[in-house]
């Protein structure tokens, strides 16, 4: 239907499109990566990155210790909710998909209140007499950060592919004499897998790349790799090439990450966009 | 014994439940309660006032942010929805490896991390301001907000129409071409207001990650200011409660468009149902 | 009569793959024919290629004897009524059956009373409003008919619309389509795989395999007299056994010689003999042409289907009377009901 050759032109504008504005800027990343200040060849861009390996380092561990404590929180989540009635399942989901509907700047900013020193939490704490605790500009800030914005983008996935779970299938599962572990590990999680490879996904790659969740909970000394890239493009220490090479690295770090997952599983990205 | 251990597990299921929409919903309840505190500092509430409302609405660096976003998100969205849907339609024409090839390069934007998105638009743009385009100023601005909020959202359109137009019923288009259409009006008559459900919320999506863009637009915006920016620089300097009540506002409107989508897509629903209900006790 | 629509040499091409070889046909003006054969048979194709859908890789379409090969579909004179109807979801009843006469300009007081007539016609009276996705799917059926006749075409095809009906709607739904080929007055083209539909229904059945036609005749001429064993099979149950037609209205198989009415044969001519299962009469061993020993008797309600024993060949025969498993039988076969083809080339 609708192949005739004339109804290729109608794509025309966005090829070129894309072409000029997908294509032509990464191409000008790499461009920019193995170039110096004066346009001439070096790798000294991507072999000055070993100063900053701390920083790589500090963003791989957060990032994952925060995708790990999404998969552990969202796993039942989705799990439940695909059990529920069909009309409180779709209440649920709406649940789940509000707070994503927010900016997450601002989400990330009611934390800010929250953990202060003298904050809510802190507050409250305070009446039975223990703290204040300094929780704001830790590490543990900033992975609480990216588990609260980043939760409802592993349990969307995880919850679509429960969906596809039948009933049947667990109960036969305990009519053969499996307990809830075995269960878990023979059963759920095998049939889950592409929700958690789409999961796994969504969170880790906003995760690693940020730049606002540690700059406004994790204070100075928490720096990771979106911050030194802004700082590169638009903060003091501006090195469009260092910058580049950066930008480089944590796209190979993406790339890597994702065939990971996808070996993990076959199938296609599933849930939400 | 089953029974209870059944009531138990209800229980368990229940708690998890309450206590991980408590984790996600208790930052938002702070945030909003705090946007009615007559206090300025987060830490008591001393009264109930409304005050910090009205120093929003009028604060003239909010009110222009906004303003910006919002003529952005719709000609953005506009553009790329008409840019998609062509694009969807010619690429549906197209042979497999070609579909394969620009399905792969519009991925990109998608799945890449938005700062790098941002990074790459931002370095051609600053390599055509070296060209000498965009005189003394330079071209960063409206003109390259609005190119890259075109940029992320187009991919989104094709990937919300392009399933919907593989999956219409080919003889759809057969059968208007049967009943005298040309082929020309069997698109416009038959497959346009089939798609049109599916443009529709591909426009929807484009609308909502333009307003809720920070990344992108930060590294490309010029002097200018879209609505997350400006949140941005509010919380980088001294706190105002004003942001909570524009958090409190964005909330607010955000749930009326969910409850109102929703009561339509149940009412229509339920009409149908009767319908069917109808015909079978009728027939 | 006369031909309204001819097919000369069609041959399609899919992927490579030959799915119409050279097909040539004659529809006659105002019959009920149909295209019978299996699926990926060319049945569907050769339908298409009326309509105007695809384009053959060579050979010509005629139209009320001119050349339509090259006409888009929505310049033929053709109407058709899509497998799963094909209906517009975004308009209602009315709209759907609306669809073509608005694309003809017509006014709307012209539209109305044919539209309403139309949907009176196929029982739909009063469902103008509804929406498409509240109706049941034969009331689907009946607005997809409506829309294709409301244009009053010449020809109507139908391509297997009955498919996805249940059984007793199925029936249904036969005789109103026949119904409606008589009081409209027009040419249907059907395509099935259901050969009791077809027998039902048509006035010409079109048998086709493999992008061939096998047999062109009426009901009662492909259902009696199949000429192959291809034809034979699909149209209901058959024994067919291997035989030498000794001469002129004489044949033998199964060890004996029977009298039949066939005759043109080459002496001692290796033929294939069609018996329909209920055509095989069954009486006492003593004085039965052919004994047999009962294997298998099933209740099929209105007879018992027998897998009978006879020289070391199963036949199928329909009674309604019952045998018992391991019961020996006589069986008695008369001339008209023994039919003979020409041994197939393999």
């Amino acid at each position: 239907m609708l192949r005739s050759k004339a109804s290729r032109w109608a794509a025309a504008p966005y090829l070129v499109w894309m072409c000029i504005f997908i294509v032509v800027p990464l191409a000008i990343v790499v461009w920019y990566a193995l170039t110096d200040a004066n346009g001439f060849f070096t790798l000294a861009n991507l072999t000055g990155i070993g100063r900053y390996a701390s920083v790589f380092g500090r963003s791989l561990l957060l990032a994952a210790e925060a995708t790990v404590i999404c998969l552990v929180l969202a796993f039942p989540v989705g799990y439940f909710l695909s059990r529920l009635r069909a009309n409180k399942q779709h209440i649920m989901l709406m649940l789940v998909m509000l707070p994503m509907w927010m900016n997450f700047l601002l989400r990330t900013y009611a934390w800010m209140t929250l953990l202060e020193k003298n904050g809510l939490i802190n507050k409250l704490l305070g009446l039975f007499g223990i703290g204040p605790f300094n929780m704001i500009n830790t590490s543990g800030a900033v992975v609480l950060g990216m588990v609260y914005n980043y939760l409802p983008y592993m349990i969307l996935p995880l919850y679509t592919a429960m969906t596809k779970i039948d009933n049947s299938v667990v109960e036969a599962a305990q009519d053969l004499g499996a307990n809830v572990f075995q269960i878990l590990l023979r059963v759920l999680i095998p049939l889950a897998r592409p929700g958690i490879a789409t999961g796994i996904t969504m969170v880790f790659v906003p995760a690693v790349s940020t730049f606002i969740i540690s700059r406004m909970l994790g204070g100075g000394a928490n720096l990771l790799i979106g911050d030194l890239i802004e700082l590169q493009f638009l903060g003091n220490s501006y090195n469009l090439n260092l910058g580049s090479a950066m930008s480089l690295v944590l796209m190979v770090i993406v790339l890597l990450c994702m065939s990971f997952t996808s070996s993990f599983d076959e199938e296609e990205m599933e849930g939400v966009m | 014994m089953k029974t209870w251990k059944r009531q138990n597990r209800h229980l368990l299921q229940r708690t998890y439940l309450i206590l991980i929409f408590g984790f996600m919903y208790l930052p938002i309840a702070v945030l909003i309660a705090y946007s009615f505190n007559e206090n300025k500092s987060r830490a008591v509430f001393t009264g109930f006032s409304l005050k910090w409302y009205v120093s929003l609405f009028h604060n003239e660096m909010i009110l222009s942010a906004l303003g910006l976003s919002l003529v952005l998100a719709l000609v953005s969205s506009v553009v790329a929805t008409v840019l998609g849907t062509l694009a969807t339609i010619g690429i549906n024409s197209m042979s497999r490896k070609m579909q394969l090839v620009i399905n792969n390069i519009s991925y990109v934007p998608v799945v890449n991390p938005e700062i790098i998105t941002g990074v790459s638009l931002m370095l051609l743009f600053v390599m055509t301001q070296k060209m000498g385009i965009g005189g003394e100023e330079g071209v960063f601005g409206w003109p390259t907000l609005l190119i890259a909020h075109i940029t992320f959202n187009v991919p989104y359109v094709i990937f919300n129409v392009s399933p919907k137009l593989r999956q219409l019923d080919s003889s759809l288009y057969n059968a208007a071409l049967d009943l005298g259409c040309t082929p020309r009006q069997a698109f416009f008559k038959v497959i346009l207001p089939q798609l049109s459900p599916a443009i529709l919320s591909a426009f929807l999506i484009c609308l909502t990650y333009s307003i809720d863009d920070f990344m992108i637009s930060y590294f490309n915006c010029g002097t200018m200011q879209t609505l997350p920016i400006a949140i941005y620089s509010m919380t980088r300097k001294k706190v105002s409660p004003e942001i909570n009540a524009l958090s409190t506002i964005m909330f607010l409107v955000i749930l009326a468009i969910i409850l109102t989508s929703n009561a339509i897509d149940s009412r229509a629903y339920k009409r149908n149902q009767a319908a069917i209900r109808r015909d079978a006790a009728n027939a | 009569m006369n031909e309204i629509v001819s097919l000369k040499d069609i041959v399609v091409d899919f992927d490579g793959e030959r799915v119409l070889d050279g097909l040539s046909l004659a529809i006659h003006d105002k019959e009920f024919v149909t295209f019978l054969g299996p699926s990926g048979c060319g049945k569907t194709t050769t339908l298409r290629v009326i309509a105007g859908f695809l384009t053959p890789k060579s050979g010509n379409v005629f139209f009320d004897g001119k050349d339509i090969t090259a006409l888009p579909p929505y310049k033929r004179q053709v109407n058709t009524v899509f497998q799963k109807y094909a209906l517009f979801p975004h308009l209602n009843v009315y709209e759907n059956v609306a669809f073509g006469l608005r694309l003809k300009k017509l006014p709307e007081e012209t539209i109305r009373p044919k539209v309403l007539e139309m949907l009176e016609t196929v029982g739909l009276k009063g469902f103008e409003r509804r929406s498409i996705n509240q109706l049941s799917g034969g009331q689907q059926q009946r607005v997809a008919i409506a829309r294709s006749l409301v244009n009053q075409p010449r020809v109507l095809l139908l391509d297997e619309p009955l498919g996805a009906l249940d059984l007793k709607l199925r029936k249904e739904m036969q005789l109103e389509l026949k119904r409606l080929q008589r009081e409209m007055n027009i040419t249907f083209v059907y395509v099935t795989h259901d050969q009791e539909e077809a027998l039902t229904m048509s006035d010409t059945v079109v048998v086709m395999n493999k992008g061939n036609i096998q047999q062109i005749g009426s009901p009662q001429d492909i259902y009696n007299e199949p000429c192959n064993a291809f034809v034979a099979n699909f149209i209901g149950d058959s024994n067919i056994v291997d035989g030498i037609m000794e001469k002129d209205f004489l044949v033998s198989f199964a060890g004996r010689e029977f009298t039949c009415v066939d005759r043109g044969f080459k002496m001692r001519e290796p033929v294939q003999v069609v018996i329909r299962p209920e055509d095989v009469a069954i009486v006492p061993p003593s004085v039965g042409m052919l004994t047999g020993l009962v294997r298998e008797v099933i209740f099929k309600g209105v007879h018992f289907e027998m897998h009978v024993d006879v020289e070391g060949k199963e036949w199928l025969i329909h009674s309604t009377q019952a045998s018992q498993p391991g019961e020996l039988i006589g069986m008695n076969i008369g001339p008209d009901e023994i039919h003979i083809m020409s041994r197939e080339e393999v």
